[in-house]
């Protein structure tokens, strides 16, 4: 069980790189979905089942399908590096290292290696939902009015102005 | 590792029925399309044209494998392959006798299903995109909105369901006792289901991903041989196996007179129930004429999101006051 997470886990951090390093978007969105799948392959061996579905039903299946249909519709141009800011490149890398270095603070001392003992409230759809509406309701919910506002704003920004040409609907 | 070489046994037995359910699936629909047009259909391969579906096959993988230069090579060998995969693997989770399920049964079998329709799309919008054809790149966009729409009203529906059921497996909630009003109002929800499940296959009157008469094949135009088959092949099997969910889901699964004592009556029934679903299917191709998108779209978002909307709100009621 523990080589075969190992082995899970190391198609995911292959997949991962494959985003970064591909030269086409579309490559990059398919290594995307590469690695949310295996991703729910270590969900399914921590017994969380319900996450594990959730992440390709959300993931794979809503969230890099959106991606691969913005890249489709915006076009596949090479994009032409040297024009590139750089400062972009130097903030993210600033970022990673911060992330990185916090999670490891974090996660020394906490990690059994081999363990793989499960989640302690199971990671079944009933449990994920009881803890959901009792101890983090109130969370959930302010989440969900956030995601309101978000899609509000973002029909405010979508919307033509009034006087500006209709533009045929592609499709 | 026996257990591991029994769950092979049962993946590679499951496929090749699948498989050929297929195969004469393309069949049965041909014949059936002829009949519905006062044609006779296939008649030559055989006694009844029976033959027909292996002739296809040899010709489809004795074909030159071309693949046009224009295309990215990789996404465009690896989209038949995404397109057909989770056709064959929602079988999965599906109970096909008493206690029985395909190959597990989990206790996210509802999701299983949601999370792989989900999958479904890529290979039709890979396809779309790697063969670099406009019309290809029309076809993929047209099936990513489809497919992308239809699945909210296909998730409230199943949702519905497994709230009234009380459970996430499938093994279960076909075991478990229905009220007859329960039956009626699920009932209720069965025009809706197939008309979302319709659109998820890219089934006629819904094919506009693929529109003979204006995107010459849509998403595969670019595709010939046994890759083509392939699309064929998701797209035919994609039929039965929601049919399997729709028969699971609505009508009882394996359920039917002496199913309990006789477990081998299970699969009989559950094939009757599919076949009548297939011949459903076939019949709407045959009746009726297809949509303009933006009709399809609106139709979608207008109408039946919000009817799964209002259906699953007073599920939820209906649940907690009588059950």
């Amino acid at each position: 069980m523990s080589v075969f997470a190992f082995l899970i886990g190391a198609l995911s951090l292959a997949a991962a790189i494959g985003v970064v390093i591909s030269a086409k978007p579309v490559h990059s969105a398919l290594f995307l979905m590469a690695n949310f799948a295996t991703l729910a392959i270590l969900y399914v061996l921590l017994d969380a089942q319900f996450l594990a579905a959730a992440q390709v039903i959300i993931y794979a299946g809503g969230i890099v399908i959106l991606i691969l249909f913005v890249i489709m519709l915006i076009g596949h141009d090479p994009a032409d590096r040297s024009q590139q800011v750089t400062w972009p490149a130097v903030a993210s890398l600033v970022l990673g290292v911060i992330l990185l270095a916090s999670l490891v603070l974090q996660l020394t001392g906490r990690l059994e290696l081999g363990g793989g003992g499960g989640i302690a409230s199971g990671g079944s759809p009933s449990a994920v939902g009881t803890e959901l509406f009792t101890r983090f309701l109130l969370p959930f919910e302010f989440v969900a009015i956030l995601l309101l506002v978000a899609l509000i704003g973002a029909l405010i920004m979508g919307r033509r102005e009034s006087g500006e040409p209709v533009e045929e609907p592609v499709g | 590792m026996p257990k591991l070489l029994i769950y092979l046994i049962q993946a590679v037995v499951l496929s090749l029925v699948v498989i050929t359910g297929f195969a004469y699936l393309t069949w049965l629909e041909r014949k059936l399309i002829a009949r519905f047009q006062v044609r006779i259909g296939p008649n030559r391969a055989g006694p009844f044209g029976l033959l027909q579906p292996a002739a296809d096959a040899v010709k489809a993988m004795f074909k030159e494998e071309y693949i046009p230069g224009h295309v990215d090579k990789f996404v465009y060998v690896l989209a038949p392959m995404l397109a057909l995969a989770p056709a064959l693997i929602v079988w999965a989770v599906i109970p096909i006798a008493k206690g029985v399920p395909a190959m597990g049964d989990v206790n996210i079998g509802f999701l299983w299903i949601l999370a792989v329709t989900g999958v479904e799309s890529f290979g039709v919008i890979l396809a779309g995109w790697s063969s670099n054809n406009n019309y290809s790149l029309l076809g993929a966009l047209r099936s990513a909105a489809q497919m992308i729409s239809y699945e909210i009203p296909l998730g409230l529906f199943l949702v519905s369901i497994a709230m009234l059921g009380g459970t996430f497996s499938l093994v279960e909630l076909v075991e478990t006792p229905r009220a007859p009003w329960e039956w009626i109002w699920i009932w209720l929800a069965f025009p809706f289901f197939f008309t979302s499940i319709l659109a998820e296959t890219n089934r006629s009157p819904f094919d506009l991903p693929e529109t003979e008469n204006e995107l010459v094949a849509g998403f595969f135009t670019e595709y010939g041989g046994m890759k083509f088959s392939m699309f064929m092949m998701a797209e035919y099997i994609n039929m039965i196996t929601t049919s399997t969910v729709v028969a699971t889901l609505f009508f009882g699964g394996w359920q039917g007179p002496l199913a309990d004592r006789y477990i081998w009556l299970g699969p009989v029934y559950l094939f009757i129930k599919v076949l009548a679903l297939l011949f459903l299917f076939i019949w709407i191709r045959a009746s009726i004429s297809r949509p303009r998108f933006d009709q399809l779209m609106r139709f979608n978002w207008k109408f039946m999101i919000p009817a799964g909307l209002v259906y699953l709100t007073v599920s939820a009621v209906v649940t907690v006051f009588f059950k």
